[in-house]
C-alpha cells in the first residue's frame, strides 16, 4: 500500500486537488494498480520486449506539406480571456 | 587546496526549418500575427491525434549522420508531462530512452589547429513549446501572461554533448562550429537571436584529477555565443569562489545578465523535474530503413571542417581564408564555381577581400549580386595575363557590380585595358619633367616621394597602368636606373 505523501505527491503534479476520502480512494486504486506491476514483474521476462504499443504499425509518418489551420478568432474562440490575438494566463513569472 | 577544472557540457535546441510543425500540418512562423499558425492538433484540442513529419525525422537522421551518432533501428516517442502554459495538452512529445540519434563525436578546431573533441551523449526530436510574454511589457494592458501557439509544435532536434569541455572559449568553439556544421546540412536557420537555435550549459568544477563530477547548475537560454561564453566564465568564476570559502554549490537552474556580469538564480520550480515519462501511445514507433539511412549518409554534403582542411591543403588557401569561405553553404558554392576556372588561392583573395568590401556597401553578398563566380574567375585571368593593373582590375569589379557585364565587357566599355609600355613611358617623362621639385626629392633619397609620382601617373592614366611598372618607370626617368 502506498503511503499518503505519495498519494498527494501524484495529485499535485495532476494539478488535482483531493478531499480525504477521494485521496483514500486514489491510495487503494493507485496501490491495486502497482501491485498488479509487481505481480507481472515477479515472473520470468528474460527474453520478452517491453510492450510500448499493442498494434504492430511502424513509421506512420506525413508528408511536409502545410495544411490550412485555424483563423485566429476560431483559435482563440474557447480562451477564457484574449489580449492582443493572444490567450491570456495567470502571470506566469 | 588543489586546483578547480571546469566540466562543462551543453544542450543544443535546433528549430527545423521544415514547412510543417512535428505532428501537424500548420506552417511553423516567426513574426506573424499572434496564434494565425494553429490547428485542433497544436491547440491540443480533445480527441485529434498527432501525425510525425517524415521530413522532421529525415533532418534529425541527417543531424545524427553528420554526428557521427548511431542511428537507432527503432525509435519511439515519449510524453513528458509538466504543466505550463506554453504546453496546451500538459506534456510535451519527446524521445526518451530510445532516442532517435544515440552515441556520436563531433570534433571542433580551435584557432591554433589543435582538435577539440565533444562527445554527443544523444540527438533526439521533440516539439517546441508555444511563446508566452510575461504580463505588462509589450502587450501593455495585459494582466497576466500571454500565449501565441504559432511556434507551439515546431519540430525541434535536441543535442546533447557529454560533459567533454573544459573552459567558456572552447565551449563557444564547439557551439559555433556546431552551428556552421548543422546550416551546411540545411536543416535549420540556426539563428541564435531568433531562438530557432538555443543552447544551455551545464556547469560544475571539481579537483583537476577527480573522476567524479562536481554539483552542476544549469546556465539557461543564451541568445549570443558570445553571451554564452562570458555566462560560462561567470558561473566557473561564482562556482570556485564559493568551493574556496568552503561552500557547496547547490544545483540550480542559474541566468546571465549580459549587462552586469551577474549570475542570478531563477526561481527554482519545485518538482518540475518529475516529468513521469511514458510511452506515447498516440504515435507508433519510427524505424528508419537501413536503407534509407545509407542513402542519407551518401548525400551528406561536404562539412565545413573536413573542408576547411581541404581547402588549405589542396588549394593553396591559408587557414584565415578557409576560416572566410566556409563560413556559409553559399560562399563556398561560389567560390568553389570560381575556383573550378581559374587560380583557387587568386579567387579566394578576390572574394574575400575586395568583393565582399564592395558588396558590403550595397548590403549585398557575392551570390545574390551581379557579379558571377565566372565573372571572378574571369578577372583573376584578365589580371594574370597583364591586361588588367590591380587599381584598374577593381574598378572592373565595380562595373560587372553595376552592370552585371562580362569583366573584358567592361574594360573595353570603360578603357580600364592596361597602357602600351610606351604610352605609358611616355606619360610618366611628362610628369618628371612637370614636378622637378619632387624629382629632386627622388634624387635625395626620399624614397617616399614615390607615391605621389604612382598617384599622378594613376590620375593621368585612369587608374589603367601597374604600379610597380610606374615606380620602375620613374626610376629610369629620373635616376637613370
Amino acid at each position: 500500500m502506498i503511503d499518503d505523501t505519495t498519494v498527494r505527491h501524484v495529485a499535485r503534479l495532476a494539478r488535482l486537488r483531493l478531499d480525504d476520502a477521494e485521496e483514500q480512494v486514489m491510495r487503494e486504486e493507485l496501490s491495486g494498480i502497482l501491485e498488479h506491476i509487481d505481480a507481472i514483474r515477479a515472473m520470468d521476462l528474460d527474453g520478452v520486449p517491453p510492450t510500448t504499443h499493442v498494434i504492430e504499425l511502424e513509421n506512420v509518418l506525413r508528408a511536409d506539406e502545410p495544411r490550412q489551420g485555424l483563423s485566429q478568432e476560431d483559435a482563440l474562440r474557447e480562451a477564457r480571456a484574449v489580449v492582443d490575438g493572444s490567450f491570456e494566463v495567470p502571470r506566469m513569472d | 587546496m588543489s586546483d578547480l577544472e571546469p566540466v562543462i557540457g551543453v544542450e543544443i535546441h535546433v528549430q527545423l526549418s521544415t514547412r510543417t510543425k512535428m505532428f501537424c500540418g500548420c506552417a511553423p512562423s516567426f513574426g506573424d500575427a499572434p496564434n494565425t499558425h494553429t490547428c485542433p492538433v497544436c491547440l491540443a484540442h480533445p480527441g485529434v491525434l498527432p501525425v510525425v513529419n517524415g521530413e522532421a525525422v529525415r533532418r534529425a537522421l541527417i543531424i545524427g549522420l553528420a554526428l557521427g551518432c548511431e542511428i537507432a533501428p527503432r525509435s519511439i516517442f515519449h510524453r513528458k508531462n509538466y504543466f505550463y502554459p506554453d504546453l496546451p495538452k500538459a506534456y510535451q512529445i519527446s524521445q526518451f530512452d530510445i532516442p532517435i540519434c544515440g552515441r556520436g563525436e563531433f570534433t571542433a578546431i580551435r584557432e591554433d589547429g589543435s582538435e577539440l573533441k565533444v562527445g554527443i551523449t544523444r540527438a533526439h526530436l521533440e516539439e517546441d513549446a508555444a511563446k508566452l510574454t510575461h504580463g505588462g511589457g509589450r502587450r501593455a494592458g495585459a494582466d497576466g501572461s500571454v500565449v501565441d501557439f504559432n511556434r507551439g509544435g515546431t519540430p525541434l532536434v535536441e543535442i546533447v554533448t557529454e560533459p567533454d569541455l573544459r573552459s567558456a572559449a572552447d565551449t563557444a568553439i564547439f557551439l559555433r562550429q556546431l552551428r556552421q556544421t548543422l546550416l551546411f546540412l540545411g536543416v535549420s536557420d540556426c539563428s541564435m537571436e531568433e531562438g530557432s537555435m538555443r543552447a544551455d550549459a551545464n556547469v560544475s568544477v571539481r579537483p583537476v584529477g577527480s573522476q567524479t563530477l562536481g554539483v552542476k547548475t544549469e546556465l539557461k537560454n543564451m541568445n549570443s555565443f558570445r553571451f554564452l561564453e562570458r555566462g560560462v566564465e561567470a558561473e566557473i568564476a561564482r562556482q570556485r569562489e564559493i568551493i574556496a570559502s568552503g561552500g557547496h554549490v547547490q544545483q540550480e537552474t542559474v541566468h546571465y545578465e549580459p549587462d552586469t556580469g551577474h549570475i542570478t538564480s531563477l526561481r527554482s520550480k519545485e518538482e518540475s523535474h518529475d516529468y513521469r515519462y511514458f510511452p506515447e501511445p498516440d504515435l507508433v514507433p519510427v524505424a528508419p530503413d537501413p536503407a534509407w539511412v545509407e542513402r542519407l549518409r551518401s548525400e551528406q554534403p561536404e562539412l565545413p571542417i573536413p573542408l576547411r582542411r581541404r581547402l588549405v591543403v589542396e588549394m593553396g588557401l591559408t587557414q584565415e581564408d578557409a576560416e572566410v569561405i566556409t563560413g556559409s553553404p553559399e560562399l563556398v558554392a561560389y567560390f568553389m564555381e570560381a575556383a573550378g576556372l581559374a587560380d583557387p588561392k587568386s579567387c579566394a583573395n578576390w572574394i574575400r577581400g575586395e568583393l565582399r568590401a564592395q558588396l558590403r556597401e550595397l548590403g549585398q553578398e557575392p551570390w545574390e549580386s551581379n557579379v558571377t563566380p565566372a565573372h571572378v574567375a574571369a578577372l583573376v585571368g584578365l589580371l594574370a595575363d597583364g591586361t588588367v593593373s590591380v587599381p584598374a582590375a577593381k574598378e572592373v569589379l565595380a562595373g560587372v557590380i553595376e552592370t552585371g557585364d562580362d569583366p573584358a565587357t567592361v574594360v573595353e566599355a570603360r578603357g580600364l585595358g592596361q597602357m602600351d609600355a610606351g604610352d605609358l613611358s611616355a606619360i610618366i617623362g611628362e610628369i618628371v619633367n612637370a614636378n622637378p621639385d619632387q624629382a629632386q626629392q627622388l634624387r635625395d633619397g626620399k624614397d617616399k616621394v614615390m607615391g605621389f609620382f604612382v598617384g599622378q601617373a594613376m590620375k593621368r592614366t585612369g587608374g589603367r597602368a601597374e604600379p610597380q611598372a610606374v615606380q620602375a618607370l620613374v626610376r629610369a626617368a629620373v635616376l637613370g636606373e
